[in-house]
């Protein structure tokens, strides 16, 4: 179902999650000390060469998440232009995309059971009762079984909306819309109750 | 319990939904995407716990990459990307916008939520965006003010509508402003 995970194999889908993470929040660190666009340009060289190994095809799903940045990253360079100090403009666009490129790949090298595992070994590190964690899974669980069923309850209803008006179905969807989720979370709560014996 | 887990994991997940549906037009023409508007309806109609509980789970799963964020978006990439100041407020934009929806519960319908929203939803949330920005492209308050600024008009029509819905939802559902 949802998630961004990658189905094209690469080795760095056989590196430990924890280990990714780690490595993560270290270059997160280093980038911070990164002065000169020259420096800043060897650190995003260097992500982007990690994708390398997944080929062609998962470097173009690699650029393609990258694109909520781009008009950032005109902003941020046209800015930096205008006032004289395009170098620095430079080493600030190179290390928001040189984080966020690595961010991605992680996200799209490890599996989503895996990261679920990380968090909930973290939880057990913290000596957090085994309730909250049932608690948290079966949240997760619930969002990423309702998602797909509310969007598809949403397009519903816009069609209702289409098949009686010839306006475009605007904010007053959200009204139903939020009262089919909430009726939905009864109902849901109802079963959990009769079923669980308390959570 | 399980009333209150179900809540914050249906509401969490109609975030997420109104971020996948199509953006809807304004009346001047201008697309507003309704998902930060579903993170001031998780306060005005959870509550301040329950409503920041919600957009919490929303965020954790698009940290662990559910691609859950308006366009698809997600991963720990979203949370190094410009806008990730937008994001770590979002919870507290929720809990404050809940807190003072919840002290305002008897005032007047419309106006006291719109203004909750308006308070928690812009305000406090532009307060995370703006910080969140300046520091990331390492910019000063103003002039992150003056980036993020644009988009501020579509978040004060959002709250005025978050009023209006928040009124119809506890008007069909009034179980729900007894928590």
């Amino acid at each position: 179902m949802l998630s961004l995970t990658s189905d094209i194999r690469t080795p760095w889908h056989r590196v430990p999650a924890g280990a990714k993470l780690l490595t993560l929040l270290a270059a997160t660190a280093l980038a911070f000390w990164l002065r000169t666009p020259g420096q800043a340009g060897v650190f995003l060289a260097a992500v982007w060469a990690l994708y390398l190994p997944g080929g062609g095809r998962f470097l173009r799903q690699g650029l393609r998440l990258m694109k909520p940045v781009l008009p950032f990253v005109v902003i941020i360079l046209g800015w930096h232009w205008f006032t004289g100090a395009l170098a620095a403009g430079v080493v600030i666009v190179a290390r928001i995309v040189a984080l966020v490129s690595l961010a991605n790949l992680v996200t799209m090298t490890t599996r989503l059971q895996d990261m679920l595992d990380r968090v909930d070994a973290a939880l057990a590190l913290l000596r957090l009762p085994a309730r909250w964690r049932r608690r948290l899974a079966l949240s997760v669980a619930l969002v990423i079984r309702f998602t797909p069923v509310l969007v598809q309850k949403g397009a519903a209803l816009g069609q209702a909306w289409r098949a009686r008006s010839t306006r475009r179905p605007g904010w007053r969807l959200v009204l139903p819309f939020a009262l089919v989720a909430l009726d939905d979370a009864e109902r849901v709560a109802e079963a959990l109750r009769a079923r669980s014996g308390g959570l | 319990m399980e009333r209150n887990i179900t809540l914050i994991a249906l509401f969490a997940a109609l975030i997420a939904a109104l971020g996948l549906v199509p953006s809807f037009m304004l009346a001047s023409g201008v697309p507003i995407s309704a998902q930060s508007m579903g993170v001031m309806l998780a306060g005005t109609i959870l509550g301040a716990r329950r409503g920041a509980l919600a957009v919490l789970l929303v965020l954790f799963l698009v940290a662990l990459g559910l691609p859950l964020l308006a366009g698809g978006r997600a991963g720990l990439g979203v949370f190094a990307g410009p806008t990730m100041g937008f994001l770590v407020g979002w919870p507290v934009a929720a809990f404050v916008t809940g807190w003072l929806a919840g002290r305002w519960r008897d005032g007047t319908p419309v106006v006291m939520p719109a203004i909750a929203a308006f308070i928690g939803g812009v305000i406090v949330l532009y307060a995370f965006g703006i910080g969140g920005f300046a520091i990331i492209a390492d910019k000063t308050l103003l002039q992150s003010a003056a980036v993020m600024g644009v988009y501020v008009p579509g978040d004060i029509v959002k709250a005025v509508l978050t009023g209006f819905i928040t009124e119809g939802v506890l008007r069909a559902r009034p179980g729900l402003a007894r928590g």
